[in-house]
């Protein structure tokens, strides 16, 4: 790398007052005609073009974004990594996502802050509790680790919690998964563009893609608002937007675009050091290093691409989080934001091939793609360079909504992902 | 969050309401006859318009009746309300 990041260059650069840093990617016009080009330039996109470029050695791809690299849902979740599912595709799925997590930041020589600080799953009712120990079970038998905690342990493992029996949803258990945490999503996106961008992709922002031009049941390019490129192969990753980027193929895909939202609290000192979700209540916490708390709230009910979420929603998960953990109740929130997620009916992804020859799809992440970005990318640059789904994503296929072979991950996934 | 003229009760907050989805979709008259591609795109396809869509509403905290609405989903602009049964109105496309 012509310009590595180290101890070294970091105070070989404080010396020239951080005046003499190299830009970290490219920002080039676009050619003419690319092998690949992926269209959205979010976490799994530059993830895509990376592994492309990286382990299928293609060397003409572009990546295009509408707007900023990282500005869509990629800048806007609530950065929890887990691979706790339930099936066994999933299961598969998820903790190759987390096996590249745990060496992404030497992998990109970037620091992507990748915190194996825990995440612990809830258990309000008594359905709960079982059917989250069947899921420590399941996946335990798939070699991922899971522990079931009781009520004096859930204590134990984050004091501020509320466990008195006498509120509305008392807590009875739950799980834990260790290697789980949180990464900094920012430096996902710019990592994956800097690594990337070094091995020639070209990273095209600001540029909307307008029409996918076919020839019969092949694709032949996308017209964008930089002009007509030329391509035979299309990776789709556009998350929200998917829906849109297949109308112009004339395909429709299971999916409906939703808000949803997050907020952070002011800075505090450090309170809580893992990840807390609770399904039931729909409540989830953690606090970023710079001591904010960060907290998900639902989806709206109904198709929207506002990005920016209801007010009642907010309303909910604070009054959830405020009988959990009654310590916050004098936090002041700071900033209140929403992404527009695309919801599979399965809870599951889509990561294929589709019945129009050089298009694919990678979408359908609904509320929790950050966990798997390495992953997802890895998979779908398998899938594209080879036109064969990789065995991992083999059953996240368009085809599964016709052959009825749907990954059920409701349970594992519901509202909180 | 938007407010809903409700045909039957009026004004009321979108959180009185709960979104059905896609409107106009046809259940199948012959169930039996149907392909496994029919069924997936029945049960699982939808337009998921970023735009103009025309969708369904329930007023479930209120008179629990179902209506259709048009609304422009990029700003949740509603455009015009109509009752089940009706015929769309036909300006917007």
């Amino acid at each position: 790398m012509k310009n590595k990041y180290s101890v070294f260059s970091l105070i070989k650069n404080a010396l020239s007052q951080h005046e003499n840093w190299q830009q970290a990617w490219g920002n080039p016009e676009p050619k003419k005609e690319y092998d690949v080009i992926i269209v959205g330039g979010g976490g799994h996109g530059l993830a895509t073009a990376y592994y492309l470029a990286k382990k299928h050695n293609l060397k003409n791809i572009a990546v295009l974004e509408k707007g900023w690299i990282g500005g869509g849902n990629t800048g806007r979740n609530t950065t929890i990594i887990r691979s706790n599912y339930l099936w066994d595709a999933s299961a598969g799925l998820y903790d190759h996502a987390l096996k590249l997590w745990e060496n992404l930041s030497q992998e990109l020589n970037y620091n992507v802050m990748f915190s194996q600080r825990g995440v612990m799953n809830l258990a309000h009712n008594l359905q709960d509790v079982r059917d989250l120990k069947r899921r420590t079970h399941a996946n335990r038998l798939n070699r991922i680790d899971a522990v079931w905690l009781n009520t004096e342990e859930v204590k134990k493992f984050c004091p501020i919690i509320n466990t008195s029996p006498d509120i509305r949803y008392p807590v009875l258990g739950g799980t834990l998964q260790r290697r789980a945490g949180t990464a900094r999503h920012d430096a996902v996106a710019w990592g994956y563009a800097r690594g990337a961008s070094e091995m020639g992709v070209d990273i095209i922002q600001n540029c909307e893609v307008k029409g996918i031009k076919r020839n019969g049941d092949r694709v032949e390019g996308l017209e964008t608002t930089k002009g007509f490129i030329k391509t035979n192969k299309i990776g789709v990753v556009a998350a929200g937007h998917s829906s849109v980027i297949a109308n112009m193929a004339g395909l429709k895909l299971p999916l409906e675009s939703k808000p949803l939202q997050a907020l952070v609290s002011e800075p505090v000192k450090p309170i809580i050091d893992t990840v807390v979700m609770s399904n039931a209540v729909h409540a989830y916490v953690s606090q970023s290093d710079k001591g904010e708390l960060v907290i998900g709230a639902g989806t709206d009910s109904y198709v929207s691409y506002t990005q920016r979420g209801s007010h009642n929603i907010v309303e909910e998960t604070l009054k959830a989080i405020l009988e959990l953990y009654p310590i916050f109740s004098r936090m002041k929130m700071l900033r209140q934001w929403g992404g527009i997620v695309d919801i599979c009916p399965d809870a599951s992804p889509i990561i294929s091939k589709t019945n129009i020859k050089g298009l694919y799809f990678n979408c359908g992440w609904g509320t929790g793609g950050f966990k798997a970005t390495p992953g997802s990318g890895d998979l779908f640059a398998h899938t594209i360079a080879n036109d064969e789904p990789h065995k991992l994503n083999a059953a996240f296929n368009l085809n599964r909504f016709v052959s009825g072979d749907l990954v059920d991950e409701h349970g594992a996934a519901a509202v909180a992902h | 969050m938007f407010l809903i003229n409700c045909p039957f009760c009026g004004e009321r907050d979108q959180s009185e309401f709960s979104s059905g989805g896609e409107a106009h979709i046809v259940r199948p008259k012959q169930p039996t006859e149907l392909s496994d591609d029919e069924w997936a795109e029945y049960l699982f396809m939808r337009k998921n318009i970023k735009g103009i869509q025309f969708e369904r509403w329930n007023h479930v905290h209120g008179c629990r009746k179902w209506f259709n609405v048009v609304r422009d989903t990029s700003n949740d602009k509603i455009l015009s309300v109509y009752k089940m049964g009706e015929k769309p109105p036909v300006n917007y496309k």
